[in-house]
């Protein structure tokens, strides 16, 4: 019973090695530029437009955040200064716009929250790193309890409460994005299988609430989980206000995910399920080993799009009365004692390259991760 | 080695004689269109049925509700003594007992060769991990894929997968080995390494309910030839008698097209 199976193996599927094409047909850099710059009159007359525009624009834009910006020095040298901008306002108010009016003498515990749930994130999306499945338990089990209690304080173990009305600046963006984040996926997901159930049921109340959801401002969801969600539920069990806009984002996000994780598993060629059916493979192993991350791979870029927004979306939290990133540059920059004529440039041009910052991160690392799961099994 | 033991020989002595696969009245409608019209069918272990017929006869439904992939509505289908009913316990039964192999190989792409074969073993048998990786290397051995162990389906050849799905379906100790068009969906050149992968699996004595085009394998391995058009068995044979001496009129026609 351990003979070989004969097999006709006539061919040998061996790699040739590729050569590289000869120097005279590869392209040149001189080459390349007649051809896709200058092939024409008119492409040579756009490329010298776009190039002067374009030479203007980031010289003005260098000239006034770099150039001509005050780099150290009070609000008089500041006033003083109208082509640039002012980046010593930015460096008084960073503490304010770091942690708004949360204690200076308590926000070592704000740094080491996040320290701590940078160094979790890392460890999750670092794709070679060791007891990754540790980091998601910590992250996804430990880490919210541990946080939230760090943050807010327990008087047993002697960290005075710092009310969440206190919050805000950069912590309360993060937290929003965090905790949407790392709800609305697995959410949606939930959301997106229950939609293509075969359960009538089950399927209508998804269908019903995505269609709700996605059916109604963001700005409306907020306002209803602030208001409304206190008169639902009995006051002891009334969820923070700091909480309720989190459940709200989480929940509106979801609504989104949901349709993005159903078009990847509509990708899914019928035969896979099948094969996983006729190896006797139940349903929510097939989902979870065979037919979820092929899905989500196709779908990594809406995924992405989605975390991005929810991200910028946070700062409309500021409508509820949250102190949020967005809103602390904008209490700082009408601040008197900085009154100027570039303070408000300055201000938003600081919040623009922060919330760049972190979505083309985001970006970026999504198309690692694509490139990564599209190595393996090319077709 | 020590886990020779653990592969538990293609079929046992003790159900030599049983019946592998049995249907009885088997019905099937798609919407208004009556696909399968009465089947009755039973194959013994140690059986190999062919199932041959016009495009559209119905031969791949029939086997795909074998393992219910497809639903009857009416009739009885018993595999290996468990009867398929709604009872998703019986359905499990049933699937683990019936390997199946497709046309397009449905091997799960985002997986090594390996780990398609350790998979089921794995999470539905609740195999220790490195047992049923020794199964797996064993199965990819005999057939001659184990140097593949490590690749991804898309870097192998048509006939490669293919091989690489038989050798996933084994990997479960399947009673029944059902093909659906093993051949159809590769470049002809790849034919024939399935074939002889087929045929040696026929030759160690294991249950095959094949549905093919392949009439030289159905010569050569069959034990019976299963003849079907328009949703009915027209006609069961020995491969000698069916293909010197067909009895239907449709039977000796679609050999006219198909041996011409």
């Amino acid at each position: 019973m351990t003979t070989t199976l004969p097999v006709a193996a006539a061919f040998h599927h061996e790699y040739i090695p590729a050569t590289p094409p000869p120097a005279d047909i590869r392209p040149s850099p001189v080459t390349w530029a007649l051809k896709n710059l200058f092939s024409s009159p008119f492409s040579c007359l756009l490329t010298v437009c776009f190039t002067g525009l374009a030479v203007w624009l980031v010289s003005q834009f260098l000239s006034f955040a770099l150039i001509n910006a005050v780099w150290r020095g009070d609000s008089e040298v500041c006033r003083a200064n109208p082509d640039g901008a002012c980046w010593s306002f930015i460096g008084a108010k960073l503490n304010y716009l770091q942690y708004g009016a949360y204690p200076a003498t308590e926000r070592w515990r704000v740094d080491l929250t996040q320290v701590i749930g940078a160094i979790l994130i890392a460890w999750l999306l670092w794709r070679n790193a060791p007891r990754r499945n540790t980091a998601a338990l910590l992250f996804f089990g430990v880490y919210p309890i541990a946080g939230f209690a760090l943050l807010r304080g327990v008087e047993a173990i002697g960290l005075p409460v710092i009310d969440t009305t206190l919050w805000g600046g950069m912590m309360i963006t993060l937290l929003m994005s965090v905790v949407g984040i790392v709800f609305s996926l697995p959410l949606g997901v939930v959301l997106a299988l229950g939609r293509r159930s075969g359960l009538p049921i089950v399927r209508a109340v998804c269908v019903f609430y995505i269609e709700v959801v996605r059916g109604v401002p963001f700005i409306t969801v907020l306002f209803m989980a602030n208001f409304m969600m206190p008169l639902f539920v009995p006051e002891a069990l009334t969820p923070d206000r700091l909480l309720r806009p989190m459940i709200g984002t989480a929940l509106f996000s979801a609504a989104y995910m949901a349709e993005i994780v159903r078009a990847g598993l509509q990708a899914i060629p019928k035969g896979q399920y099948e094969g996983a059916q006729a190896l006797g493979v139940g349903y929510f192993t097939m989902m979870r080993l065979i037919i979820l991350p092929q899905a989500l791979t196709i779908v990594i870029p809406g995924i992405v799009s989605t975390f991005i927004g929810l991200f910028k979306d946070t700062t409309l939290v500021a409508i509820v009365g949250i102190a949020d990133f967005l809103r602390a540059v904008e209490a700082a920059r009408i601040d008197p004692n900085w009154a100027g004529p570039t303070i408000s440039s300055t201000g938003y041009l600081f919040a623009a390259i922060i919330y760049w910052f972190f979505c083309f991160g985001m970006s970026r690392y999504s198309q690692s991760v694509e490139r990564h799961l599209a190595r393996g099994h090319k077709s | 080695m020590s886990n020779k033991s653990k592969l538990s020989p293609v079929i046992s002595p003790e159900n030599d004689r049983e019946t592998a696969v049995e249907l009885h009245g088997l019905n099937k409608w798609y919407g208004a269109f009556h696909v399968l019209k009465d089947l009755s069918l039973s194959v013994r272990s140690g059986e190999r049925v062919v199932v041959c017929g016009p495009s559209g006869s119905g031969k791949s439904t029939m086997i795909r509700c074998i393992n219910r992939l497809e639903e009857h509505q009416r009739g009885r289908i018993v595999v290996n003594g468990a009867e398929l009913t709604a009872d998703l316990r019986n359905i499990d039964i049933i699937r683990g007992n019936a390997g199946m192999v497709f046309q397009h190989f449905n091997l799960f792409p985002h997986l090594t060769v390996l780990e398609n074969c350790t998979l089921a073993p794995i999470w539905v048998k609740k195999m220790r991990k490195r047992e049923a990786e020794s199964v797996a290397r064993e199965y990819l051995r005999r057939v001659r894929i184990e140097d593949k162990a490590g690749s991804y389906p898309g870097q192998l050849s048509g006939g490669q997968q293919q091989r690489a799905a038989i050798a996933r379906a084994l990997c479960m100790n399947p009673k029944v080995m059902l093909f659906d068009e093993p051949t159809s969906a590769l470049d002809p050149e790849m034919v024939k390494e399935v074939l002889d992968t087929m045929k040696s699996l026929a030759a160690e004595g294991m249950t095959m309910l094949c549905v093919t085009h392949e009439m030289g394998f159905a010569r050569e391995v069959a034990d019976r030839v299963v003849f079907m058009d328009r949703g009915e068995i027209v006609e069961a044979a020995t491969p000698a008698g069916f293909f010197t001496n067909p009895r239907s009129e449709r039977a000796q026609q679609f050999l006219r097209q198909i041996l011409k």
